[in-house]
């Protein structure tokens, strides 16, 4: 574009006259795509926005106007606030989870290994599979009768862990309705979820490892620094946007899993491991509550909002500017 | 210092390998399951390999699978398809006609990737509905293929922009237009960007459940339904479920070991950033 401030305003003229059919098509190409997402995506979330607000909660459709009466029910009720309690700390655990396994992974296979190939293709398979599929794996592989249980009574063990049975909430400090703290059985799904998505957060730093200049570290090894040194000092800073990729991405994975959940534990006993987006489809399909499902979705629908909207902005801004 | 060195290269390597094996203790798991028998299956021999192997369980599971398999086929075939070549159309004018305002369609085309699904599935459910495509294989292809959109768009757009302008500016001075260019020009040289986007989205719309199980009933449920109420079933013996998993794991497994290095890159470029 800034090019043709320099060209002579005739030419600049012609060069428009010339191309203007060719940008013509290339609107109209997008045009089908934007319809159908302006429907989908954007007209069907203000639809939902706007069943949230009406007294929709039968398995008649009824539109009256309810305010924020349904916003108001679902905050108040044991589930929900056991919901939003079980995402904070499954996100932030499955985030921690990821970002170490996947950089310890990385950080090994970068160091010119042998069959790297073969290691990388191991770490990332879980990535080939459903999450449903994991979830009736992993169901019993942590059973509690048998599985990893053998495994440790064979070690001696002698209280063995209930996983994702268990109703244990540690530190367990009473907020309203609900006791705050990590849900034990939340541990047994967060197994699943790291084994499944750590080779994401592997492949993104590897990507991001390679393009670490190799003068860079030179300069520290002549500066004498350690292994250690290095990497807080080089590695870790040289990788902070793949970083906040990485965590975005993640949340936003994270605050939608539904599947390996629905597939693994259900809601759980007393909700331990239950989750917005499940709530939401029993609340909805089951229990006929549309408007109050319909504002689940939209709370968690803005939950994501909050780290997709900037994130975008910020990474199509340095795309156009570079 | 070099032995020094060779006992730290060896750790790497047993750090590594046990690492793999953590890694595939679940493959283990479900394999070993799946070759027992029912009268063989017990809780306290899990670990073991059985003692002889049986393909009874999985075609236990294939009986029930079998036409939840060609449902999801039937889908994710044609979805894959459709939403592929509409990457390519958006993926071109977005790259390499870069217009006024180009940004914040693709801004708007992208959050449509992000969005949690719940927050849709309700007037979705009822379109489907009102155009007779509820609990249908052909609703879903198209469910399938819009929320594809945003994906493929991204795959393609990063794909287009590593081919050099020069190559479109080339053929403008020739005289060929807008169409010309993509069809003689940019789509001979899209195979791999068709490769990358093909494996992401058929591994997506095979492994989806959400839409699956709001949208589809007996007997066009796509198998990850199937596996759920298969798994479920209190009735249904570990061996069996085991096997299931294996079964529905087996499409995309293939691809991903013939061709995982196309998988990768379409999980890079998730990432928004080429």
């Amino acid at each position: 574009m800034k090019g043709w401030t320099h060209a002579s305003q005739g030419a600049r003229m012609s060069v428009r006259r010339r191309f203007s059919w060719d940008q013509f098509s290339a609107v109209a190409t997008l045009i089908p795509s934007l319809i159908l997402l302006g429907v989908f995506v954007y007209g069907f979330i203000v639809w939902t926005g706007y069943v949230s607000l009406t007294n929709w909660n039968s398995f008649i459709p009824t539109f009256s106007f309810a305010g924020l009466q349904n916003y108001i029910n679902v905050f108040g009720t044991f589930r929900f606030q056991s919901d939003l309690r079980n995402i904070v700390v499954f996100t932030a655990l499955f985030i921690i989870g990821c970002l170490i396994v996947g950089m310890g992974l990385a950080l090994l296979i970068d160091q010119r290994v042998r069959a790297e190939g073969l290691f990388r293709s191991i770490f990332i398979f879980p990535m080939a599979i459903s999450f449903v599929v994991t979830g009736v794996i992993w169901s019993w592989i942590l059973n509690p009768g048998t599985g990893v249980n053998l495994v440790l009574k064979a070690f001696g063990w002698k209280t063995l862990p209930s996983w994702f049975l268990s109703t244990t909430i540690v530190p367990n400090i009473t907020l309203g309705q609900i006791q705050v703290g990590i849900p034990l059985a939340l541990l047994a799904v967060l197994i699943a979820a790291v084994w499944q998505m750590s080779g994401f957060a592997m492949a993104v730093y590897l990507a991001g490892l390679r393009g670490i200049s190799d003068d860079i570290k030179e300069a520290a090894r002549i500066d004498g620094a350690g292994a250690l040194r290095m990497f807080w000092s080089i590695i870790l800073p040289q990788l902070r946007s793949t970083t906040t990729t990485i965590v975005i991405i993640l949340s936003a994975a994270s605050l939608k899993v539904f599947g390996l959940i629905y597939a693994m534990t259900g809601p759980g006993q007393e909700f331990v491991t239950d989750m917005p987006s499940l709530n939401m489809f029993q609340t909805t399909f089951q229990g006929d509550q549309f408007a109050q499902g319909a504002a689940i979705a939209i709370v968690l629908l803005l939950l994501l909002a909050v780290f997709i909207i900037p994130y975008l902005i910020s990474t199509l801004r340095q795309d156009s500017s570079s | 210092m070099m032995a020094l060195r060779r006992i730290n290269r060896s750790l790497l390597y047993v750090v590594l390998i046990i690492l793999a094996c953590l890694y595939l203790v679940p493959v283990y798991v479900v394999v070993v399951t799946s070759l027992k028998a029912n009268s063989a299956i017990s809780l306290a021999d899990m670990w073991n390999l059985p003692s002889s192997l049986s393909l009874s369980s999985i075609s236990a599971a294939w009986a029930q699978l079998g036409p939840n398999f060609a449902n999801s086929f039937e889908l994710a075939v044609p979805a894959t398809l459709l939403s592929a070549l509409t990457g390519a159309l958006n993926g071109y004018a977005l790259s390499k006609w870069k217009f006024k305002g180009a940004n914040v369609i693709f801004f708007l085309i992208l959050f449509g990737m992000f969005i949690p699904y719940q927050s849709v599935l309700i007037p979705l459910l009822r379109v489907l509905d009102m155009i007779g495509l509820y609990n249908t294989i052909a609703g879903l292809i198209l469910v399938h293929t819009v929320y594809g959109i945003p994906i493929t768009t991204l795959i393609f757009r990063n794909f287009y922009v590593a081919i050099p302008d020069e190559i479109i500016e080339s053929g403008k001075i020739d005289g060929t237009g807008y169409w010309g260019i993509f069809r003689h020009i940019v789509l001979p040289l899209s195979i791999p960007g068709f490769v990358v986007a093909g494996i992401w989205q058929f591994t997506q719309v095979w492994n989806n459940f959400l839409f699956a199980v709001a949208l589809t009933n007996p007997p066009y449920q796509p198998v990850t339904v199937a596996l759920v109420n298969i798994a479920g079933s209190q009735t249904v013996q570990w061996n069996v479920q085991m096997a299931s998993a294996l079964l529905v794991s087996l499409p995309t497994l293939i691809v991903y070991i013939f061709l995982g290095k196309y998988f990768v890159r379409g999980l890079l470029a998730g990432s928004v950033k080429g």
